[in-house]
């Protein structure tokens, strides 16, 4: 399933978009194709992230469905022609609705020679690939251990190799602008969008909207990008090396009806959390410091001022949420958002949280670890320190989102936990998530749900002499909530603190028994927060086999299920949002199959939890490759726990 | 439960009547007290655990008896602590506040100032606190400049841990943790805040509830973040650290006493009544020496400016105290001038965002530009 799947176009075919600069690109063979899968590598300054977002926004408004998967490194420009500064971009787009950004390339796109070094590994033979043959000297080719030219030495035999001397053609191309070679050469990333838009069929004009709208300033360098990306379109179109181009229809059936856009989690992620303010009618309020890949987030927040958002960027990850609780006391809805280093800084912060019995959103964009470990990587090794990384019995509710789109359902859920019961949540993306992207149907704003808070306004406790008295820590019966009393409410001024308290009055209290009390009541607290029952997909009710996930894990392990059953097997999944508490149903969802197998990108934290809570023997299938799972990998595990059953 | 739903976003003081004195400029936005306040008023129910002697007992005292001053409503008055013995303040106070964690009260009363200018907040922490393990919030604080009253209460010792040093301990000193002494030079809070960037740094003796009430006014007055420093006796483990400043034939030759727009004068009286003492700024230098003025006269001593535009005269009469017998202390208002409030600028900019791109339509943010539609 690794190949493009062809037919010949018919003659209806391209109705809709598909049209270059003002050309036909019907003078050539058309095929058809349901679904492609593009990398773009190069330098981490050849603009390839760039290059793959605009390749991707031609694809969404053309209506195909897709996922994305940049991969980057580090380091901002690492040393020009190494391996470490490949940056890389890979986009699979599709007729039908598809889960995963693919495992391997139809197409690589490869600047010079360390991106093709870099990525052959994962393009399968049969795959076309288009190389800058001006950046493959010798030198460079040496510099990434190449002892000859695999242009020229037959390792590349059983591919397609397109050489193309973009760098050359680019400069040409741009001869009529008053730009040098090394200034022209930049827009070769552009030559390449304008090939490869040529041979898929993608709309032009948003791109050239775009480059003018980006190079608003300079208007020579917007124009020269676009000359590229005009001459990259017509160099397809004439040269005889692109025999063919290929189309791949909208994937009209695969989406309900309504108004979309391409969307990614961080971005979802911030919309989330700008309609949780709007729905709760509270004023937003972040508190953050920069970090990898959560700094999106703060960027995009602070855009939105006109929503009352208040942005702060604080001088550390303790100070940044720490100014969210103090946020968060005075009324606001508060958040922090990091990653997982950031978290380890904020835990003490957090165990605040949870003794203030205050709402504040934990927003954690997971990336590899320990330490600083992979900081563009992605991984979900941060469930534990997010359940148990604080001092004392300090329970938190965790929501994780399963794709790009779903931060935005995510995190007004979290917003929902946490503003209902009073109490810090979790909230646990991560860096594939954050940065991949994939089509969205907007919500209907009337839609959304309502998250209205009441402050305490007045007495809530009658003492034995019939005084009227306010009581910071005297709960509401059914959710354990401590009433949230805001400074500016006169007659409720109180103090709490990080101190035990005692029940109901939150003075200072160090009784045994009381203690005893309070930690079990904030357990209770947070045992007790409402979470849907868990939804289980198994068509045919029979299968012995349940598939359990959580995060980002949703879109490979869903297209491993699809190929399982394709191949005639039956197998159940699960995925859960709720990872604290978890849904009521697990247990019992989970006792219903002879066989648990828990992928994850962690060494197996969720089995872990599964395994003391449910005493259930789940099989735990992991990687910690800083990637998302492959599908056509997960499908064989699986396939192999089944045969083993 | 009686509950409703009151807004926090509330940005405008609502005036209500028979306050004390008029609001400052700082305080503009919080709304007044409904007739007159006492100090009784501040005193919460519960019962203070300092130890007997204990010099915060004075300056628990001495804020409230100054609150009422202030004519606020009391429940737009916010104290936010970290830990240590100081730290326990809020909860002797009938205001709203927070004891919360080592070091952090800066950040946490800067989210709640930032967000909520109809609040009055003031932070309460030690010399440990604000200096060793919340020495970055602190002083980021100051850079900022956000409406926060930081009394920062310094005994030169680690009270609540049972007496290790601090990093306001005069280097040597013999603790628990130093047994041959202290190897850390000490840090002078007040340079370290004029050097933060602070517009506003005092330094006052927790016995002198004159001084203190004082210094406590001017800063309340002071839009941005203003820093105390309360030279607060320990007695259980470092008792009389501040007595060469209390005892009055002492005091004559260590205190500095600093007066806006006053000639720096100390030390036994001259003939004009003033102190023989002056300050003097030294020409070849440009550092500030300390003079006779019987001796040398009276001409070149230095009047305090408190609102100089640099704080380099502030910064160096902050240098003329000795950090091991304390002489030459300035005490009083070093520093007093208006730059941008943070919260305030914060405030104008979501005015701003507002006036130039509309109120937030949540709908058309979902929608951005790049829309399809797929019809049924």
């Amino acid at each position: 399933m690794t190949s493009q799947v062809e037919s010949p176009a018919g003659p209806q075919s391209g109705p809709e978009g598909g049209q270059g600069p003002g050309r036909d690109a019907g003078s050539k063979e058309v095929r058809r194709l349901d679904r492609v899968i593009i990398r773009f590598a190069g330098d981490s300054g050849d603009g390839m992230q760039l290059t793959g977002d605009r390749f991707t926004s031609e694809t969404a408004s053309f209506g195909n469905d897709l996922s994305t998967l940049p991969n980057f490194p580090a380091e901002i420009r690492a040393p020009a022609g190494t391996l470490p500064g490949v940056s890389s971009f890979q986009l699979h787009f599709a007729d039908h609705d598809i889960l995963t950004p693919g495992d391997a390339p139809n197409v690589l796109v490869a600047m010079n020679p360390a991106a093709l070094k870099a990525n052959i590994a994962d393009v399968p033979r049969g795959a076309e690939i288009i190389v800058n043959t001006d950046e493959f000297t010798k030198r460079a080719m040496a510099k990434v251990g190449y002892a000859g030219s695999p242009l020229e030495d037959g390792s590349l035999d059983g591919y397609r190799v397109h050489q193309v001397p973009l760098t050359t053609l680019t400069v040409e191309a741009l001869k009529g602008f008053e730009l040098g070679r090394k200034e022209a050469g930049r827009s070769k990333n552009m030559f390449a969008l304008g090939l490869l838009s040529w041979m898929y069929h993608r709309p032009t004009e948003q791109t050239e909207a775009f480059l003018r709208s980006k190079f608003a300033k300079k208007p020579d360098i917007a124009e020269a990008n676009i000359a590229a990306f005009r001459a990259g379109w017509n160099f397809g179109e004439t040269t005889e090396d692109f025999a063919v181009s290929y189309e791949v229809a909208p994937a009209s059936s695969a989406f309900p009806p309504g108004t979309y856009r391409n969307i990614s989690g961080n971005l979802a992620l911030s919309y989330g959390l700008v309609a949780a303010s709007q729905q709760a009618d509270l004023p937003l309020f972040l508190g953050s410091y920069p970090i990898t890949p959560a700094s999106d987030v703060l960027h995009e927040l602070s855009k939105h001022k006109n929503f009352g958002v208040r942005s702060f960027q604080a001088e550390d990850e303790i100070a940044g949420i720490g100014a969210a609780l103090g946020a968060a006391f005075g009324g606001s809805l508060a958040v922090t958002t990091t990653s997982g280093p950031g978290v380890a800084l904020k835990s003490e912060t957090i165990g605040l949280a949870v003794s203030l019995e205050l709402p504040l959103l934990i927003i954690d964009i997971q990336r590899g670890g320990p330490s600083t470990g992979l900081p563009t990587k992605t991984e979900q090794a941060d469930l534990l320190q997010a359940m148990y990384g604080r001092n004392g019995e300090a329970p938190v509710p965790i929501v994780a989102p399963s794709t790009p789109a779903d931060c935005f359902t995510a995190a007004l859920d979290a917003a929902r936990i946490a503003l209902t019961y009073r109490t810090p949540v979790f909230l646990l993306s991560d860096g594939y998530l954050a940065n991949g992207s994939e089509p969205w149907r907007i919500p209907d704003v009337d839609d959304l749900p309502d998250l209205r808070v009441r402050f305490a306004s007045g007495a809530n406790h009658e003492l034995d002499d019939g005084t009227e008295v306010f009581w910071p820590y005297k709960r509401d019966p059914h959710t354990l909530a401590r009433p949230w009393a805001v400074p500016g409410t006169p007659g409720l001024e109180h103090r709490i603190g990080g101190i035990e308290k005692q029940d109901g009055t939150g003075n200072i209290s160090y009784d045994p028994a009381n203690h005893d009390f309070m930690v079990r009541t904030r357990q209770a607290k947070v045992d007790g927060v409402e979470v849907p029952e868990v939804e289980v997909d198994d068509p045919s009710g029979d299968a012995k086999l349940l598939v359990l996930g959580w995060g980002s894990t949703y879109g490979p392990i869903t297209a491993a299920v699809r190929r399982v059953r394709a191949a005639g097997d039956e197998i159940a999944q699960a995925h859960l949002r709720h990872l604290n508490p978890f849904p009521r149903n697990l247990g019992e969802v989970l006792k219903r199959y002879e066989k648990v197998v828990i992928p994850e990108m962690n060494l197996g934290q969720l089995a872990t939890l599964i395994r003391a809570r449910y005493l259930v023997d789940a099989q735990s299938y992991t990687q910690v490759r800083g990637l998302p799972f492959k599908a056509e990998q997960l499908a064989t595990a699986l396939k192999e726990a089944l045969a083993h059953g | 439960m009686a509950e409703t739903s009151p807004g926090p976003a509330q940005e405008t003081a609502p005036a209500r009547s028979g306050g004390a004195a008029p609001a400052s400029e700082a305080l503009s936005l919080v709304p007044r007290a409904e007739g007159k306040q006492s100090m009784k008023d501040f005193k919460s129910d519960q019962e203070v655990r300092w130890c007997p002697g204990c010099g915060d007992y004075a300056v628990l005292a001495a804020v409230q008896g100054f609150m009422p001053e202030l004519g606020l409503a009391k429940e737009n008055i916010v104290f936010v602590s970290g830990i240590g013995c100081s730290s326990r303040f809020p909860y002797y106070m009938n205001t709203y506040g927070m004891h919360s964690i080592h070091g952090r009260a800066p950040a946490i009363a800067t989210g709640l100032a930032g967000s909520r200018r109809d609040l009055s907040v003031w932070v309460v922490t030690g010399d440990g606190d604000a200096l060793s393990i919340g020495g970055n919030h602190l002083i980021h604080a100051l850079r900022r400049n956000v409406n926060l009253k930081i009394l920062l209460f310094n005994n030169r010792i680690y009270g609540l841990t049972k007496g290790q040093y601090s990093p306001t301990s005069e280097a040597g000193k013999i603790t628990k943790s130093t047994p041959m002494g202290s190897l850390d030079a000490p840090f002078n809070p007040v340079s370290l805040a004029l050097g933060a960037e602070a517009s506003f740094v005092a330094r006052t003796v927790d016995s002198d509830r004159k001084h203190l009430t004082s210094v406590l006014r001017a800063a309340a007055d002071h839009p941005g973040t203003a820093l105390v420093e309360i030279y607060q006796n320990c007695n259980i483990f470092n008792d009389g650290a501040f007595e060469v400043l209390k005892d009055k034939e002492q005091a004559q030759e260590a205190v500095i006493p600093l007066e806006h727009g006053l000639p720096i004068r100390f030390g036994a009286p001259a003939e004009d009544g003033l102190g023989s003492r002056g300050v003097v700024r030294d020409p070849a230098t440009g550092d500030l020496r300390i003079i006779d003025v019987t001796e040398e006269g009276t001409e070149g001593v230095l009047v305090h400016d408190a609102q100089a535009a640099t704080p380099t005269t502030a910064f160096a009469l902050s240098r003329l105290a000795d950090p091991d017998t304390l002489h030459h202390t300035p005490i009083g208002v070093l520093r007093d001038v208006r730059r941008p409030v943070y919260d305030t600028e914060m405030a104008h900019q979501l005015e701003h965002a507002a006036e130039q791109g509309g109120k937030g339509d949540l709908s058309a943010l979902l929608h951005g530009n790049d829309t399809w539609t797929v019809v049924g």
